[in-house]
């Protein structure tokens, strides 16, 4: 191995023109091309696109972790002026770990569940610089209490699975931290977490970077997070770079037709469904073998020009300083100009109350266990005394981070459980104690739901004709079979999928078209409550807004009440009439999507609006990140249950936030706030986003 | 734990009751009474005399106070003849009636006595266990270590030579019956055909004195069988450790390749063919009747065939209880050893 020449203020990662195919039996296929960026030291490099688009593999190539059929074909990837692609094994080890760390999306899978925390963490150093045991566990309970993690005597001790899973998140961070690495590179470090724990993760690894003097590549379909972690960004979509540029000037000066389209797809502050609707990007990813000819994004491109962008390979080129772009029509395209306006909506009937939920409660009983049970009972508060009504036509947002109830409170709505008391009124039927086998085919069509993961919800052994019919003769639907054939054709264009469709099978459809059939099943027989379980969290973006604008197109027309459940807070207030804030089985807060979003807020969903990222630069967020994790469900504070993490806390006199469960407090309006706060301190609190005027 | 072995202890208990009593049951079916009588009695008598017999030998009563009896928690049937005689389940022939205890059934150690090897049940399965159990464990020594190499080797490269190699060979022995592979040994290494001579044919002298030229073959006839199931179930694992993303975060770390496979996959890999390496106790109890028949090894298998040809009800009934023993023992100590394998379960 040649020393080089490289000196600190190189750039610590140089890639050219790196090209990766993965090879099967039947083709090459290629997954990255062409692909050119730069890492300075102590620089953040966001690296954004959609599922599929080479992102990852980029990553795994700097680690040149490709797998058995992965190879580089061309490029080169250079590390501190030395060529990553030349290297061999041996070289390779001894970069992996101390000089390059990689953290990754699922905390939980990467760590060795037959392994202490501490093993893992002593092993970095043992390894790379020969370090003796004390002396390795000594440095990782160091840097245990760096990532702040509460008592790091017993996380050395524990096994991955006693943690949390922001805890173990930390502990991959602090993995990657052992050796104190020039670059790190993060593969979707907070896809898997909660909003408010990913908060709190997003601070700790800026902070760190910032105290070694990190270089980061950061890998992220959210163009939010990417907004708050990265000094720079490179747009990628389908195996290319299409775009690269520092943030602000990307996000403000943005000079690619995707770039463009990816930003109006996602709900920021000041979109609205009726007059300000999103725009999705027509069609779908092209497959990496049936990529076209040209701009790969030219099918679904609204500046698409015949024979000039399909007709051969376009480069990059300079649009600024440090600002490039894979688009042929830069500089003839009017960047300025506001999307074509979609014929604004008239807004949806709200009609009667159609659901009425009275006090319901849900808990659970956890025996001790074992062959004879044994152990006392423990009793897992699911639900508590949840209220509310909702009307036809109307979008209620259910929000809240895992662990809050939100499921448990669908499974009560749908019959999948029955409640422990209380009242669920459809209409005017008492439903609560109703299991859904017991349930009339009348109520059983009337509540559906459209699950999270597609992926899953289809029988992959069924045509998609044929499961659509299935839920329509399970309903009582049609007279005949031709009937229900019709009728089924008929759901497949309100979805707005094409007919031909119906003899498809689940795994020949994408995840947004898989979606579309989950709606037109649920819909199949004339629901009046749809639940839809975080519906679009599964997809991408430019597939998220075509989803959710059908959902609202099929509410407008046939008046249906939707129940949406999401912890993305970013697409409830773009959709949602009105939202209920749950925490720990409580509902915290529950008001018009005006009156939540603004103040006075439950300190809780104060937290949560902040945590939110939002891909705006224009927008200025008060910072509040929560200590600690949501508590257990099995175990939950006395008083409040926001108490433990509250910041607002001690502005209650007396301690009564650990005495007393808040009551429900009626403000003006309809709006219902769970808190001891007084009306004083209410009215003191600031809104959590300002957009700044340009 | 100790509150996790003691309910393991009282269910490991109720379980070998219901299983013995099931056994006993079976061997004790009318048939099998009167073969008995037939036999002891004379083969010519009538179904009265056959009756009779049973009342005098304590065969009549209900089935539960039996089992009670043979279990020892119920005291000894007695009989007095017409002329005074006083016979019961605890008196030995010729011994006095009233010095023999009230109670003498398993629990006291009496096991009953064979009718086919005129010897008690205790003794000899004493010896043809302490016979088969060397038998097992030299098994064992060869089987486990052999297997568990075979599977790793296999299972941490998937798709390359050497695990296309051992996977073929791992299907050859598992799909080669021990009485095609015995024979085979024995023609190729202890027979004048190939002049070969290296081992014994028979493992006869094996009782009395181990040595590895009598011993070897049988070792090697049952555990090359096992070898390639359990290397099986081992690089079956291990293939599905091999892709797990720790696997990678350790690889990302800079951690050697063999150090990977010895530290990091190794021990989550064992998980599952642990409990397949303790099933295979009670299999070779009863699974050695084959090779115990073909060497000429008079175990336990080679009893048991015996017992249940010869209708010998004492002798069947104790080569169960050592059976239910030895499995419901195995399998205390298999979820102990996957408690500590696993740490993600917890005993009690």
């Amino acid at each position: 191995m040649t020393r080089s020449d490289w000196t600190p203020d190189q750039p610590i990662l140089e890639i050219e023109n790196l090209s990766i195919s993965f090879f099967t039996r039947l083709r090459e296929i290629p997954a990255v091309m062409d692909f050119s960026c730069t890492v300075l030291p102590g620089e953040a490099m966001g690296l954004v696109g959609e599922s599929g688009c080479g992102k990852s593999t980029v990553a795994l190539a700097v680690m040149r972790y490709l797998g058995k059929n992965g190879r580089i074909t061309g490029g080169s990837i250079r590390f501190k002026g030395r060529d990553l692609t030349q290297m061999s094994d041996d070289e390779l080890r001894r970069i992996r770990g101390s000089e390059i760390a990689m953290i990754y999306q699922e905390p939980m899978a990467s760590l060795n569940p037959a392994m202490r925390i501490g093993a893992q963490l002593a092993e970095v150093p043992m390894i790379h610089r020969g370090m003796a045991k004390a002396e390795a566990w000594a440095l990782a309970r160091q840097i245990v209490a760096d990532v702040r993690l509460p008592d790091p005597d017993r996380i050395l001790q524990a096994y991955p699975h006693q943690l949390s899973g922001g805890q173990q998140q930390r502990i991959v961070i602090a993995m990657a931290l052992m050796s104190k690495p020039a670059l790190l590179i993060l593969d979707e470090p907070t896809t898997a977490l909660d909003v408010t724990v990913e908060a709190g993760i997003v601070d700790l690894v800026k902070e760190l970077a910032e105290k070694y003097g990190t270089s980061m590549l950061f890998i992220s379909h959210n163009l939010g997070l990417v907004m708050e972690v990265c000094d720079r960004l490179t747009v990628m979509y389908s195996g290319e770079a299409v775009e690269t540029g520092s943030v602000a000037e990307v996000f403000d000066r943005m000079r690619h037709p995707y770039t463009q389209a990816l930003f109006r797809s996602i709900p920021l502050p000041g979109a609205d469904k009726n007059s300000r609707p999103l725009v999705a990007i027509p069609g779908n990813f092209p497959l990496p073998h049936e990529r076209p000819k040209g701009c790969n994004f030219g099918p679904r491109c609204d500046y698409f020009a015949e024979g000039r962008c399909n007709a051969g390979d376009i480069a990059m080129a300079e649009v600024g300083p440090r600002h490039e772009s894979r688009c042929l029509r830069v500089n003839e395209i009017d960047w300025s100009a506001p999307p074509v306006a979609k014929a604004t909506q008239g807004k949806a009937e709200i009609g009667e109350v159609v659901l009425r939920m009275e006090d319901l409660r849900k808990y659970y009983e956890v025996t001790g266990g074992g062959v004879f049970g044994g152990g006392p009972a423990k009793v897992v508060k699911a639900n508590e005394t949840l209220s509310f009504e909702a009307r036809a036509g109307e979008t209620l947002a259910i929000v809240g981070e895992s662990g809050c109830g939100k499921s448990t409170f669908a499974k009560v709505l749908m019959g999948l459980e029955t409640a422990t008391s209380g009242k669920i009124m459809l209409y005017d039927r008492d439903i609560q104690n109703t299991p859904i086998e017991k349930r009339n085919t009348d109520t059983v069509s009337g509540v559906q739901m459209v699950f999270q993961n597609p992926f899953d919800t289809l029988n992959p052994s069924m045509t998609v004709g044929r499961q659509i019919i299935r839920a329509l003769e399970i309903f009582g639907q049609g007279a005949s079979d031709e009937d229900r054939r019709e009728r089924m054709l008929q759901l497949l264009d309100l979805v707005k999928l094409p007919r031909a469709f119906a003899d498809r099978m689940p795994r020949q459809l994408s995840g947004g078209q898989k979606q579309r059939v989950g709606i037109a099943r649920a819909f199949a027989g004339g629901a009046k409550v749809v639940v839809a379980d975080e519906p679009v969290s599964a997809l991408d973006v430019s597939v998220q807004a075509a989803v959710t604008d059908l959902l609202m197109d099929i509410q407008r027309e046939n008046g249906t009440t939707l129940l949406f459940i999401s912890h993305d807070l970013s697409i409830v207030r773009y959709l949602s009439d009105r939202v209920m804030v749950m925490y720990l089985g409580h509902v915290v807060e529950l008001g018009t999507t005006d009156q939540v979003f603004q103040p006075p807020y439950h300190p809780y969903t104060e937290a949560l609006l902040s945590a939110v990222p939002i891909a705006d630069t224009h927008v200025q967020k008060k910072r509040i990140v929560l200590e600690g994790d949501i508590p257990s469900a099995m175990n939950p504070p006395p008083g409040c249950p926001f108490q433990t993490r509250c910041r607002w806390k001690s502005q209650v006199p007396g301690g009564l936030c650990e005495r007393e469960v808040p009551p429900v407090r009626h403000l003006a309006g309809g709006h219902q706030i769970k808190c001891h706060l007084s009306d004083e301190a209410l009215t003191t609190m600031e809104p959590v986003i300002k957009i700044a005027a340009e | 734990m100790a509150k996790f072995l003691f309910r393991r202890l009282f269910t490991m208990i109720a379980t070998a009751l219901c299983l013995t009593f099931i056994v006993f049951y079976l061997t004790n079916l009318p048939p099998n009474l009167e073969k008995i009588a037939k036999s002891e009695a004379g083969s010519r008598i009538s179904d009265a005399e056959v009756e009779s017999w049973l009342q005098k030998n304590g065969y009549a009563q209900p089935l539960l106070g039996r089992y009670g009896e043979w279990l020892g928690v119920l005291p000894g049937w007695t009989a007095t003849a017409a002329d005074g005689k006083v016979t019961g389940r605890c008196i030995a022939r010729g011994a006095d009636p009233a010095a023999a205890p009230r109670f003498c059934g398993v629990l006291q150690g009496n096991w009953g006595w064979s009718n086919v090897f005129k010897e008690p049940v205790s003794q000899i399965i004493a010896t043809r266990l302490s016979l088969t159990g060397w038998l097992m464990l030299s098994v064992m020594a060869l089987m486990v270590p052999v297997a568990l190499l075979i599977g790793v080797l296999a299972g941490m490269r998937e798709g390359s030579k050497l695990d296309r190699t051992l996977s073929t060979f791992s299907i050859a022995t598992t799909a080669t019956p021990e009485y095609v592979s015995g024979v085979l040994f024995i023609t190729i290494f202890a027979s004048s055909m190939t002049g070969l001579k290296w081992f014994k044919g028979s493992a006869t002298s094996a009782m009395d004195d181990i040595t590895f030229e009598n011993f070897f073959l049988p070792v090697l006839t049952i555990a090359l069988y096992g070898i390639g199931y359990i290397a099986r179930m081992t690089r079956a694992s291990m293939t599905e450790v091999m892709t797990a993303q720790y696997i990678r975060t350790a690889l990302l770390k800079g951690v050697s390749f063999r150090q990977v496979v010895l530290r990091h996959a190794l021990r989550n890999a064992l998980i599952a063919p642990f409990t397949v390496i303790m099933l295979q106790f009670p299999w070779l109890l009863n699974g050695v009747v084959i090779v115990e028949t073909l060497f000429n090894y008079k175990g336990f298998g080679w009893t048991l065939v015996q017992a249940a040809g010869n209708n010998d009800i004492d002798l069947l009934l104790g080569c169960s209880v050592v059976a239910v023993a030895v499995v419901l023992i195995t399998q205390l100590i298999s979820d102990i050893g996957y408690a500590w394998l696993n740490p993600r379960i917890r005993l009690s």
